[in-house]
């Protein structure tokens, strides 16, 4: 990166700044960590999304970040896409040390439209015009109930496998307090919370995206939809990392990512693909 | 058809196309990005062997069509599922004159099925009437989320597409496929949404609704409503090559589709050339669903004769030499039910114990 340059440079205050610099950096990828691809229910950090990440000073001694994201195809939903690019706006800028924030999707059908209404701040009406019919907040909220679904999944199937005496029909009676203190059981807590269900120990963890339990001849029926539910998240996440990987076989695919400069210095997977045309 | 200890299978590609996405049929940089896509989920899911240059994918033309698919891939019998995309290809993507020619020139082996879009009016309908002669159509492939002038797609459940689905009953088009799928501009309206399908075939009991690539990546939607709708089917298109890359995610599609809509309404393709057929045909009759996932039953062999090409004959009328059938008993396992087919499995950690 950059500012491991100035490091070499020698004198105690540049050191210091670059050290500053790279602190800042991680602090900025940290914040980046909370934006949720909306259909895969993954930060954008874990799947690949974030391609570079740079922090500068300016000239007025002020501080601008710049991040490129990322996605797997250029055909991905230009909703989601507008959706998880102006999160990691809103969530740099809301950094106490950031003077100006620039978040750019590279390589996407509609980057020109979303990269200038992003840089205009213009919403997502504001960007899309008359082809967006809504804002996103249905969107969002669709997904985080399947989120929550999936997450209530996860978590009574693990139970039904380590309890063998617990018999599937059973399972609409199990309450928060029953899950065992675990990642998975965190996981589903705040999904609860995403979509206003409280965590009380008493509260039951088969419930509807109101918190409405299931009745008893119901519940083989509402577990096996959850299922289908965590089963289509978690293929799409499989086959969304895959595509990443094989869409930029020379960049790295894990949470890491490259400077700003070196981005155009990579080869794209086919050798007849225009980079220049589409950034 | 294809023999493996014994069993000999008749085999259906369901879905397959001639494309030409060369960069002179590019219309705009949009022609290229949809190719690249197409080209980078070929990369990703193919074995390494099965792989082609960029460049072979670009266009593959009659001839190496019917290599791939009737002389290499064990295939008796295949239906072109054309998709436009004038906006995006001069001549458009899916190659019609060519694609009926070949059919019309091997009636025995292939299918042609057209499509229709339902902003066209009055003049798409008698577009159709003129299709439906010129090509003899049995199916329509219908992209639901493509753009179209100012319009971002159209449902299934609009009032003009029912005039057209209407016009399909009285012409004989009884298959109607739905690309629900990675596509084209549909901001606020999700392209990948099943519930009109729901709606259409609620309405059209005499017509099968086929929903390409299973409703993925909303394999829950599709299986709900599937379950419900005695004449929803789901195509395996885009499904099938998990079975190399994912073969657990595979095993767990198949488990909730033969839960959700039974084995008698899952159509196997390989989506040439996105894929071809030999290596899914292959893998998918040595594949068996995991044992520790003890929420699904094994596949049967009868089970897979059936997604391989008995159910897909029987939407298209293919004549199934006697010696591919099965037996009245197993065909007729549970035809036309509705809601799931394996409430037993449903209790996991019974059948784990």
């Amino acid at each position: 990166m950059s500012t491991r340059t100035s490091t070499r440079t020698g004198t105690r205050t540049t050191t210091a700044a670059a050290t500053d610099l790279a602190e800042l950096t991680r602090a900025a990828y940290d914040a980046l960590g909370v934006v949720i691809d909306p259909e895969l229910d993954e930060p954008i950090t874990d799947l690949g999304f974030v391609r570079s990440l740079e922090v500068r000073p300016t000239a007025d001694g002020d501080l601008e970040v710049e991040t490129h994201l990322r996605l797997p195809t250029s055909f991905c939903a230009p909703n989601f896409a507008y959706l998880m690019a102006s999160d990691a706006k809103d969530v740099l800028d809301a950094l106490p040390w950031t003077a100006r924030v620039v978040v750019e999707l590279d390589d996407h059908h509609d980057s020109d439209l979303i990269n200038r209404g992003l840089a205009a701040d213009a919403g997502y009406r504001g960007t899309f015009r008359h082809e967006a019919e809504s804002d996103l907040d249905e969107l969002r909220a669709t997904f985080q109930r399947k989120a929550h679904t999936a997450a209530m999944e996860r978590a009574l199937t693990s139970l039904l496998r380590s309890d063998a005496d617990l018999a599937e029909a059973e399972v609409g009676r199990v309450v928060l307090g029953d899950l065992p203190d675990d990642a998975t059981t965190a996981a589903l807590l705040r999904r609860r919370a995403d979509i206003g269900l409280g965590a009380d120990p008493l509260d039951r963890v088969l419930v509807d995206a109101d918190g409405t339990p299931y009745a008893e001849g119901e519940v083989p029926m509402a577990l096996r939809r959850a299922r289908s539910t965590r089963i289509s998240i978690e293929g799409n996440a499989h086959f969304c990392r895959g595509l990443l990987a094989t869409r930029y076989p020379d960049e790295p695919t894990e949470p890491a990512f490259v400077s700003v400069g070196d981005l155009f210095a990579h080869t794209p997977s086919h050798t007849t693909r225009e980079k220049e045309t589409v950034a | 058809m294809y023999t493996q200890d014994g069993e000999s299978y008749f085999i259906v590609d369901a879905h397959i196309a001639l494309w030409d996405a060369r960069p002179e049929n590019q219309r705009n940089i949009h022609g290229k990005q949809f190719i690249d896509c197409f080209y980078d989920y070929h990369a990703n899911l193919s074995p390494e062997s099965e792989k082609w240059s960029y460049e072979e994918y670009l266009y593959q033309g009659g001839e190496r069509l019917m290599k791939d698919l009737f002389e290499d891939g064990y295939v008796d019998h295949a239906v072109f599922q054309p998709a436009y995309l004038y906006e995006f290809y001069r001549n458009g993507f899916g190659q019609t004159d060519e694609a009926s020619a070949l059919a019309a020139a091997h009636p025995d082996k292939l299918t042609y099925n057209h499509y229709f879009d339902p902003r066209n009016g009055e003049r798409g309908l008698d577009q159709l009437r003129a299709d439906a002669e010129r090509f003899g159509l049995k199916g329509v492939k219908l992209y639901t989320a493509e753009w179209h002038g100012e319009s971002r797609g159209y449902k299934l459940s609009d009032p003009w597409t029912y005039r057209y689905l209407e016009l399909c009953r009285e012409l004989g088009i009884t298959n109607i496929h739905i690309h629900k799928g990675p596509t084209i501009r549909p901001l606020d309206r999700d392209a990948f949404d099943v519930a009109d399908v729901d709606h259409a075939a609620s309405d059209f009991t005499d017509l099968n609704f086929i929903v390409e690539h299973v409703g993925l990546p909303r394999l829950e939607d599709f299986c709900w409503i599937a379950t419900q709708e005695p004449n929803v089917y789901g195509g395996l298109a885009v499904a099938m090559p998990f079975i190399h890359t994912r073969p657990r995610y595979f095993a767990q599609i198949i488990g909730e589709l033969v839960y959700w809509i039974g084995e008698d309404r899952i159509l196997f393709s390989s989506d040439y050339a996105l894929w071809t057929p030999r290596w899914l045909v292959e893998s998918f009759v040595d594949f068996q669903i995991p044992e520790d996932m003890s929420e699904y039953a094994p596949l049967t062999t009868a089970q897979k004769k059936k997604v391989l090409g008995l159910n897909a004959a029987a939407l298209y009328d293919l004549t199934v030499p006697a010696e591919l059938r099965l037996p009245t008993e197993v065909a007729d396992a549970d035809e036309s039910a509705t809601g799931p087919r394996q409430p037993e499995r449903a209790d996991l950690a019974g059948a784990s114990a």
